[in-house]
């Protein structure tokens, strides 16, 4: 089973078409990977779906970097 | 005011006999049929389970092809092109190539008066479909951000700017059949009203969707020939059953005749006339008068008598009604000089090909325009038996095998449900 970090580097990847060097744990998915609004609505919902969990609107503002998208799967998720 | 000339510099074509103009043309003059059973859904349950799909196609590879693009941009181009139906890929693909083949380099200083006119008949409707799907089974939510912009019939033109810098006129005519045709001619105008210097323009489709095939099958529009798909698609033969849905696009570029001079550009036909016209009489028949009027508004337009032109691309489809009269409305417009074997002919490539409703009038264009740059007279395949009324016209309908032919002149028609015609004159130069 991979770690919570592989898998959402995994989900990173490929919503954002990126390259795997470049998702390191404080990189910003607007600043740093040239994600749009609407990729970043899509990016939550795709992590929603492999964790099987809903990110409220107003924490999934909040989730900005891929380590904020790992501390709350860890903090939300039983994994 | 005197109109400013537009001439054809670049073609590009997704189609079911070919990704790329040398190969298309090769099959629809050779006749090699590219329709086959349905691939894109289950369509076990359906009346008629064949159609003309695209074969071999990667979008990202299609649209880099014979470039060399960093892995960076191809990535990016990727991911786009996750979230788009495939009709927004053809559309793109196709505008791309038909833009690289004219050699136009669009900078700071043209893009502005450069433009694209795009449509589909149908457009999204895959991407609508399972959405709408989603939607039922998981809730608002989890529908995608990019539903929206991945399904309109508007995003062949908005993506081709995007990618390539175009910021002149950019629309999207839709007009079921007559799409594309709709889309040229008026790209046509455009360049001769002078809002613009040079455009892309043309259609594409992905109908091949469960519903959209179920409303054309509940029509029976369609041919239901399903054990020998290959000679489903016979215009003009007395054992016609309906069109062949299929998919695909046709892009051309048009620029003003001195703005492509001025840069040395390779001439490949002039867009000499464009004609439209309404039928004001049924939702799906045609009447036959419609088709008419758009082809004399046409030669009016092009300034040409119906003895100047040797070629006709038909819309005709396979069906009863409209090939009969499509046919009638020709022998009518072109008069004894439809019944000269030798000067003037009329064949439908959709016997090879399918019908590509909103990309149907760009492949088709495409072909008229191989025809006169070849000497060639694409077939009409399948035509074993024709109907005695067609044959009582007199005219030569290019039957099984292609015919060679020195023309000058080439029309092709478009008709649409709504009673929507549109019909384009192509000359060589």
């Amino acid at each position: 089973m991979s770690t919570i970090e592989e898998r959402v580097k995994k989900i990173v990847i490929e919503q954002l078409g990126v390259k795997e060097d470049e998702v390191t744990a404080n990189a910003s998915f607007v600043d740093d990977l040239g994600a749009d609004s609407l990729d970043t609505v899509e990016l939550v919902m795709a992590l929603e779906e492999e964790f099987e969990t809903e990110i409220p609107d107003e924490e999934a503002e909040k989730i900005t970097t891929v380590q904020q998208a790992v501390d709350y799967i860890k903090a939300h998720t039983k994994d | 005011m005197s109109k400013r000339r537009v001439v054809v510099t670049g073609m590009g074509i997704i189609s079911p006999v070919g990704n790329d103009i040398a190969t298309a043309w090769k099959n629809v003059v050779e006749g090699n049929s590219s329709i086959g059973p349905v691939t894109s859904f289950d369509a076990s349950a359906y009346a008629t389970r064949i159609a003309g799909e695209v074969h071999d196609f990667d979008p990202v590879e299609a649209y880099f092809a014979g470039t060399d693009t960093p892995d960076d941009e191809r990535r990016a181009i990727a991911k786009d092109f996750k979230r788009m139906d495939p009709f927004i890929h053809y559309g793109i693909v196709a505008g791309t190539h038909a833009l690289r083949q004219s050699g136009l380099v669009i900078d700071g200083r043209n893009a502005a008066r450069i433009g694209i006119a795009a449509g589909a008949g149908i457009g999204g409707l895959h991407t609508i479909e399972s959405t709408a799907l989603e939607l039922a089974e998981k809730g608002p939510r989890k529908v995608s951000p990019f539903y929206v912009p991945s399904s309109i019939i508007n995003m062949v033109a908005g993506n081709l700017s995007i990618y390539h810098g175009i910021k002149g006129p950019n629309i999207a005519l839709v007009s079921a059949c007559t799409t594309a045709a709709h889309n040229i001619g008026m790209a046509m105008r455009l360049i001769q009203y002078g809002d613009a210097d040079a455009m892309l323009a043309g259609g594409a489709e992905f109908a091949t969707t469960p519903t959209a095939m179920a409303g054309f099958c509940s029509a029976k529009a369609m041919s239901t020939r399903n054990d020998d798909p290959t000679h489903a698609s016979r215009p003009w033969d007395t054992g016609r059953d309906g069109f062949l849905l299929s998919n695909g696009a046709g892009m051309l570029m048009l620029e003003e005749y001195e703005f492509a001079k001025a840069r040395g550009a390779n001439i490949l036909a002039e867009l000499s006339g464009f004609g439209m016209s309404g039928d004001a009489y049924h939702i799906t028949a045609p009447s036959g008068e419609g088709a008419e009027l758009a082809m004399r508004n046409a030669l009016h337009d092009a300034q040409l008598q119906p003895s100047q032109v040797q070629y006709v691309n038909a819309h005709s489809t396979s069906t009863q009604v409209g090939d009969l009269g499509e046919a009638k409305a020709i022998r009518n417009v072109f008069g004894d000089h439809a019944t000269q074997k030798g000067k003037f002919a009329v064949s439908s490539t959709k016997s090879v090909t399918g019908h590509l409703l909103g990309a149907a009038g760009g492949v088709e264009a495409i072909f008229s325009i191989m025809a006169l740059r070849e000497g060639v007279l694409p077939p009409t395949m399948n035509l074993v038996d024709v109907d005695p009324e067609v044959a009582a016209l007199g005219m030569d309908l290019v039957p099984n095998k292609a015919e060679p032919a020195g023309i000058e002149v080439a029309m092709s028609n478009s008709f649409g449900f709504g009673g929507t015609n549109g019909t384009l004159v192509f000359r060589r130069v």
